[in-house]
């Protein structure tokens, strides 16, 4: 490990150890700033990423919202560093976890960082986890690596892990497969997967889309507790509305690559700031309520090598104007705390 | 109430399981086990349940697309089962489906027309050749894509889009029954309430009946008239939306309902939580009784012995199958 890279961030580090060592603890846990990532596609670049910032502190979670195409999920796989470039490539910004750039860190310094400080849990477990491969060998593997554990520690800890994720008869389970366990069995093993090197930050990425509601409902409440016991920092990644109306302190809106809205998660709900946000909420059906006709948003969420001029939702948005195709809005600030994209906010607040 | 469309009655259906290189049936996976429903002439009858619950085998045996094992399908008053796969061909034309996937529904090689246009040359009658074209280009400005794209090819079109195609090929035949399979779990939100809107435009404006099966309880809560809740195979509760929704009587029910999530942060720990331990068991071997009672926390020792019938119980005003049904509120907030 090249050690040079590990000094111009801080204070000296052995490469083992490189996560405690040079971390500034004052700083927050992870700040996101400006982050752009561009595709390189037959159409042209596309802009997945288009300056996206927020900031996560220890034992809060932070729900990013958006429709498929949003850039939601590549924000995070930039963060974890496991975009496959190319096609991708990160044209700018910064990923401060408590104070470090980890952009500006070579691979070996990268890969230390993921499992150590940074896990993430992925929404199909069956195709991330490695099918020719027991579930105890794979956790036991990153004991293997990144803690010099002999094969019969890792399998002592690959069992506590199972355990602790709620996985009846772990000791036994340990041996299987990933294709024997259920749907929401996988996903635990995926969590106890993330957790292994106690990590200070937890991505999940649609943890619970591919599941059941009633097995959805655990799984979120395995990850609720296990952020409060730990004091993790949980950013939550879903198209779900109530998922994260249920579960998230914060909530950043997401179209086409850029945040449109970002609040506390009560203000957000009770009175949305952006059209975008807006619309969302009430074109959903409520288990609640009985709903007259849905209020749907019209047309298509735009092409990412071809994005519209000005505000990228304005040939969608009930509010648009000759401005919005003009001039891209910037992240108004409507109350402390509290950011919109939008030129027309207060129209959208008081509608 | 209007006259019954469709009814189905004790319907089965059971895929053997095979062994051995002779392939011998060792058991059988009860997919769809003793079932019965009517769909009323113009409504929508939701049917929600887990996934590998047989909703989607139940949805299968009722337009005919697989034999039920046995049991009675009737569609107004023509029994399905059993009959002659020409006659059968013929009275599909009144039962179409829409399926979940808009991506492996659509054959990627044949144009929108052809697509749309293709129930034609199985139905002749329906429209004669000079006319399908104009026939499809009609049918795509029903379901509000541009009658211009009648030669494009599906990888062209967005998810939502292709599923208004799907949609498109359901209405063809003009058909009294649309079996919906999952139309919407594909779509992105801001999609899914175009293809909710549209579904409901169309079936006031052709008086279909709907049966729409979903896991999304918000969704078939929204479009639905009567909810039909099914377990392992079985139906457990089946009432109208308020009734199941308000006054939801059997367990499994009420643990679905707590389990959906509601978009309102104001309602977090207010809302009655039941979370349900332990695995779906297998269809194959399901347990005795009452096949919830696994992961039930009501289930006493009867519930092993007798299978609880789907009936009206006392204090209850539509059908469940629980020894214990009683009403508990929970989709509201209990403050």
């Amino acid at each position: 490990m090249p050690e040079s890279d590990i000094l111009q961030a801080g204070t000296p580090a052995d490469s083992k150890a490189v996560a405690s060592l040079y971390f500034d603890t004052t700083a927050p846990l992870l700040d996101v700033q400006e982050l752009r990532v561009d595709f390189q596609t037959k159409e042209g670049v596309a802009h997945a990423v288009n300056g996206v910032s927020f900031t996560l502190e220890a034992g809060r979670t932070l729900g990013i919202l958006g429709e498929s195409g949003c850039g939601k999920s590549v924000t995070a796989q930039a963060i974890m560093g496991i975009l496959d470039s190319p096609p991708a490539r990160v044209v700018g910004g910064k990923v401060l976890l408590s104070g470090v750039d980890l952009l500006t860190l070579n691979e070996d310094a990268r890969r230390q960082i993921r499992a150590n400080r940074i896990g993430m849990v992925f929404q199909d477990a069956l195709s991330a986890l490695n099918p020719v491969f027991t579930v105890g060998w794979q956790l036991g593997e990153l004991f293997r690596k990144h803690r010099d554990f002999s094969r019969k520690q890792a399998k002592q800890e690959a069992v506590r892990l199972l355990d602790l994720v709620g996985i009846p008869a772990a000791g036994q389970r340990v041996d299987d497969f990933p294709h024997q366990f259920s749907g929401g069995m996988r996903q635990r093993v995926m969590i106890a997967m993330a957790l292994a090197l106690d990590p200070n930050v937890i991505i999940a990425d649609e943890p619970t889309t591919a599941l059941d509601v009633t097995v959805q409902a655990q799984i979120m409440k395995l990850l609720a507790d296990l952020q409060a016991e730990r004091n993790m920092g949980l950013i939550l990644i879903t198209h779900d509305i109530g998922v994260v109306a249920d579960v998230a302190d914060d909530i950043c809106v997401m179209y086409a690559g850029r945040e449109v809205e970002k609040a506390d998660v009560y203000a957000i709900y009770d009175s949305p700031a952006h059209p975008y946000t807006q619309a969302l909420l009430e074109s959903i059906p409520r288990v609640d309520m009985k709903g007259q006709q849905l209020a749907s948003i019209q047309g298509l969420p735009p092409n990412l090598t071809s994005m519209p001029s000005g505000c990228a939702f304005h040939p969608r948005c009930r509010f648009a104007r000759e401005r919005c195709r003009e001039d891209t809005p910037p992240l108004y600030t409507v109350t402390p705390g509290r950011l919109s994209a939008c030129h027309f906010f207060q129209e959208v607040l008081d509608s | 109430m209007s006259e019954v469309i469709l009814a189905a009655t004790d319907v089965r259906k059971y895929f053997p399981i095979t062994a051995g290189v002779l392939k011998r049936t060792v058991g059988h996976v009860q997919a769809v086990d003793g079932i019965s429903l009517e769909l009323y002439q113009g409504e929508t009858l939701g049917i929600v349940g887990e996934s590998g619950c047989g909703k989607s085998t139940l949805a299968r045996v009722l337009m005919g697309l697989i034999p039920a094992t046995s049991g009675s399908v009737k569609l107004e008053g023509e029994e399905l089962v059993g009959m002659k796969p020409s006659r059968l061909r013929k009275i599909r034309r009144d039962v179409q489906i829409i399926f979940q996937d808009p991506y492996s529904s659509l054959d990627p090689r044949m144009t929108v027309g052809k697509i749309i246009g293709e129930p034609f040359e199985i139905h002749a009658e329906v429209a004669p050749k000079g006319e399908r074209r104009r026939k499809v280009q009609e049918l795509l400005e029903v379901v509000g894509l541009s009658p211009e794209h009648i030669n494009r090819y599906p990888h062209q079109f967005s998810g939502g889009q292709r599923q208004r195609i799907g949609i498109a090929r359901a209405l063809a035949l003009r058909p009294k029954v649309i079996i919906c399979d999952e139309p919407v779990s594909a779509l992105d939100i801001s999609v899914q309430a175009q293809v909710v809107n549209l579904l409901e435009n169309l079936q006031s404006e052709f008086g279909l009946s709907y049966i729409f099966v979903a896991h999304d309880l918000s969704v078939v809560r929204h479009i639905s008239d009567r909810v039909g809740v099914m377990y392992l195979g079985k139906m457990v509760e089946l009432g109208t939306e308020d009734q199941i929704y308000e006054r939801p009587t059997h367990p499994y029910t009420q643990a679905l309902l707590s389990a959906v999530p509601v978009p309102d942060p104001g309602l977090r720990g207010h809302r009655k939580q039941i979370v349900l331990t332990g695995e779906l068991p297998s269809a194959a071997n399901p347990p005795s009784g009452c096949r919830f009672r696994t992961r039930c926390w009501k289930a006493q020792s009867v519930c092993a012995e007798s299978e609880p019938a789907l009936e009206v119980r006392d204090g209850g005003d539509h059908p469940s199958a629980c020894h214990f049904a009683e009403v508990i509120d929970v989709t509201h907030a209990a403050y």
